[in-house]
């Protein structure tokens, strides 16, 4: 290969790396993802002058066509739906992935028929393998965070040995494969099979679990274009999709984490599939205070300092923006207005942030976890919109709870708590609240968008 | 591919990875998404794959379709990812 297209590829990885290391600061993040762009269109540049001239039209049709898809749903996606984007994504990158190792697959052995050597032989096979499940888990797990398939665990006896024998008959295949090239149905076979343990990984995965899966595809995404750097040899392929891979990793570490569960139980599933019955039927008995919307704009008033718990409740109700004008109001009176956001607040990592960067609040409002847990205890208000399981204090207090030993925000430690909930219904997990009947907790009852409302409407009144 | 290239490209994965965990681990909360999409753009590198697939001719060639298809879920990807990114680095103003 000639030598400045080898320099042009190092190039391209150096601004994935540097685009990557920018995004650490918020500031600069936008600058490191146009970065990025440059880098991948300098390896696109790079690999185009090495091809014939009479391809080159099925080159650009192709990519006029992804290209059109790709802008119409990047311009078009609702900031509420990007997790479901990001899972059919990371599915196209997935079969993508499958197609290109089969097609190098296909063309050595089957149209020049050459033997592949046995390196790049197993490549292909991790590449389709990889690559095949993260494309039907992806769409498994798109079609259940876009409500288009059932998003409760299903489960089925006998599911994981299932799944097991299914991978014995992968390896099987893949040896096969390696073994007997001039035969396709051993590759065929393994992409049959990828699909289906595709299917079957995370079908049993609940919708609360659903942040965990989407990081782990992501990582598979990266693993898979990868192997496929394998395949070509090529470095770019192999400096990008690990990049990738890491990314998920550590995404998934945290997201589990912040759930308190640990991945294998995660992936094992089942999580979510049952509800009602069992330790929950205890806690119904929780006696509530209402507050109305003229005391709620009244505490808000006379505190000093404002924390607002948010959750997907409050994106689901669309009260982001009305929430920014309430800090709005706040701010006027010198009220220290501060956004609490837990690791899991949204249905993806980071999501809430984005909802509410949508909703123009600043992103210095919007503090993590760690750094405003001890604040909680010092400050006068306490606002939860939307949010359940993550200020449940039975995540501290109680072993038997199901969401025990998850972190939680210590928002019960306010001087005064309003809870601003539709009904009475439990959280993703399916347990009650204890927050809900403290003290020192107030509950606002009503679609939130229009509650709020009414509070801002009083506010600017006062 | 002989055992000597595999090495290199393994010394390349051992230490992209490597240096992937560290820069990864830094990226705030806050940008988790941005970060989500934009590896979605990055893993649409497999493009580079999809094109020297493309790159066959006549159509009888069922590899070469395979290509094309790659070609369009990658660039889906790419542009998809790279802009969507931008759509929502966009939003977050510092006050």
């Amino acid at each position: 290969m000639n030598i400045y297209i080898q320099i042009a590829y190092l190039v391209s990885s150096v601004l994935f790396i540097i685009g990557i290391k920018k995004l650490n600061k918020t500031s600069e993040a936008r600058k490191g993802n146009q970065l990025s762009a440059v880098g991948m269109l300098i390896a696109i540049l790079a690999t185009v002058v090495q091809v014939e001239a009479i391809t080159l039209v099925d080159i650009l049709i192709c990519m006029v066509v992804g290209g059109a898809i790709g802008l119409y749903i990047a311009y078009k996606v609702e900031m509420t739906q990007m997790p479901e984007m990001v899972a059919l994504f990371n599915g196209f990158g997935g079969l993508a992935s499958v197609a290109v190792a089969s097609s190098d697959y296909w063309l050595k052995t089957q149209e020049k028929m050459v033997d592949v050597d046995i390196i790049t032989a197993i490549s292909i096979i991790l590449s389709v393998f990889i690559g095949g499940i993260t494309f039907t888990g992806s769409l498994v797990a798109w079609g259940k965070l876009s409500g288009k398939v059932n998003g409760n665990a299903i489960t089925f006896k006998g599911q994981h040995p299932l799944n097991l024998i299914l991978f014995i008959v992968s390896v099987v295949l893949s040896v096969f494969a390696v073994m007997y090239q001039v035969d396709p149905t051993y590759i065929v076979g393994l992409v049959v099979i990828s699909f289906l343990l595709g299917i079957l990984t995370v079908i049993p995965i609940g919708g609360a679990d659903m942040p965990v899966v989407i990081s782990l595809l992501n990582s598979y995404s990266g693993m898979a274009a990868c192997t496929t750097g394998f395949v070509l040899n090529n470095n770019v392929l192999i400096v990008a999709g690990a990049l990738v891979g890491a990314s998920g990793i550590i995404l998934t570490n945290i997201m589990c984490k912040a759930m308190n569960r640990s991945l294998i139980s995660v992936l094992l599933g089942g999580f979510g599939a049952t509800s009602g019955g069992g330790p929950t039927a205890e806690g119904s008995d929780i006696v509530v205070k209402e507050v109305g919307v003229e005391e709620a704009a009244m505490l808000f008033d006379s505190a000093s300092s404002v924390i607002v718990v948010p959750g997907y409740g409050m994106a689901v109700a669309q009260a982001q923006h009305i929430i920014r004008e309430l800090s709005e109001q706040c701010e006027k009176r010198n009220i220290d207005f501060r956004f609490a956001i837990h690791p899991v607040a949204g249905r993806m990592p980071g999501h809430m942030n984005v909802l509410l960067a949508e909703a123009n609040v600043p992103y210095d409002k919007l503090i993590e976890m760690d750094e405003i847990n001890d604040d909680f205890a010092n400050t006068d208000l306490v606002f939860i919109v939307g949010a359940n399981d993550v200020v449940n204090p039975a995540a501290r207090s109680n072993p038997q709870s199901p969401i025990y030993g998850m972190p939680i925000l210590n928002a019960d430690k306010a001087r005064t708590v309003i809870v601003s909930k539709r009904s009475m219904g439990k959280g993703y997990a399916g347990v009650e609240n204890e927050l809900f009947g403290y003290p020192n907790c107030l509950m606002l009852f009503g679609d939130a968008k229009q509650t709020i409302t009414k509070v801002v409407g009083e506010l600017k009144d006062m | 591919m002989n055992l000597e290239g595999l090495i290199l490209l393994l010394y390349v994965l051992v230490l992209a990875s490597y240096l992937g965990f560290e820069l990864i681990a830094k990226v705030p909360p806050t940008l988790h998404t941005p970060l989500m999409s934009g590896s979605n753009a990055i893993s649409g590198i497999t493009i580079v794959g999809a094109i020297l697939a493309t790159n066959e001719l006549g159509y009888t060639a069922f590899s070469k379709w395979l290509g094309m298809g790659a070609l369009i879920l990658a660039t889906i990807n790419v542009a998809g990812g790279y802009a969507v990114t931008d759509r929502m680095l966009k939003m977050f103003k510092k006050k």
